[in-house]
């Protein structure tokens, strides 16, 4: 009973872990702008969300009845990391740093907005369920 | 929480440039130092940085990739420039050597100025994503109260 509850925030909540990940990821790189010979590194969050919720569509994909197996099946089977790579470095650097700061601190104020976002989306699903719990007597 | 090491990686980071910015200033005060203790001139210094794996796994994520994933700053060595000092002829100068030339210190003022500069601009980045990392924690706090 509750897994349906909170089916329907299991995308939002992989899509959340996953920004937090990123939002490290570039953080790293930020962090390291400096070092000699450290190469920037970043996921695509498309192909790791889709490896997370194991589907090809948004939400729409998580509409159908949720049966206790997928359930038990996202539980057993944890979660991924996504896939690094490795940043093509537009200019060469004489340390062989491939850092590009402007396009770091651009992932990180999106990253940090789209982060955000997503937990606009929980809460309003949040709120939602809420609302639809309350009896007419309370409102 | 994957988040929460956001702070030690901008932490390491940043005290790795307050430490970039000890040396520059060290040299700066120094470029005008004739003979030191040992009776050398200065010698102008540079903090080499190198990256340090912040051991901690992610909540949930598998544990190589994921480990690998964290990298923070740690200053690894300080090296010292051995290229010559500067020489300025002035006999009347009590360090001066027998040809009455003066060897001062051989920082360059402004390759520490850059430095310095570039410095204070890495240290202010990292600040922001540690406030940024910060208010994103915060909101992630309060969901679900309204």
């Amino acid at each position: 009973m509750i897994n349906r509850l909170t089916g329907s925030l299991d995308f939002q909540t992989e899509a959340l872990v996953l920004r937090a990940e990123r939002q490290r990821l570039i953080a790293s790189n930020i962090a390291n702008a400096d070092t000699p010979g450290y190469v920037a590194r970043d996921f695509s969050f498309a192909q790791a969300l889709r490896q997370a919720t194991g589907s090809s569509g948004g939400p729409s994909a998580l509409g159908g009845p949720i049966t206790g197996d997928v359930m038990a099946e996202g539980f057993g089977r944890g979660r991924a990391s996504p896939a690094l790579r490795y940043a093509t470095p537009s200019q060469t650097n004489l340390d062989n740093n491939t850092v590009d700061m402007d396009r770091e601190r651009a992932s990180f104020a999106d990253n940090a907005l789209k982060y955000e976002s997503t937990l606009r989306f929980i809460n309003g699903s949040v709120r939602t369920m809420l609302e639809a719990m309350k009896s007419h007597n309370q409102g | 929480m994957s988040m929460f090491q956001i702070f030690g990686i901008s932490g390491s980071a940043v005290s790795a440039q307050s430490q970039r910015l000890n040396v520059v200033a060290s040299n700066l005060a120094n470029a005008d130092t004739v003979a030191g203790p040992d009776g050398q001139a200065y010698k102008a210094r540079q903090t080499v940085f190198q990256t340090t794996l912040m051991g901690q796994r992610g909540f949930g994520m598998n544990a190589g990739a994921s480990a690998e994933a964290s990298a923070g700053v740690r200053v690894s060595t300080i090296t010292e420039d051995q290229s010559p000092g500067r020489r300025v002829h002035d006999p009347k100068h009590p360090a001066a050597d027998a040809t009455g030339y003066v060897t001062y210190s051989n920082v360059n003022s402004v390759e520490e100025m850059v430095n310095m500069i570039s410095a204070s601009r890495s240290y202010q980045n990292n600040i922001e994503v540690m406030s940024t990392a910060r208010s994103l924690l915060q909101k992630t706090l309060q969901l679900g109260q309204s």
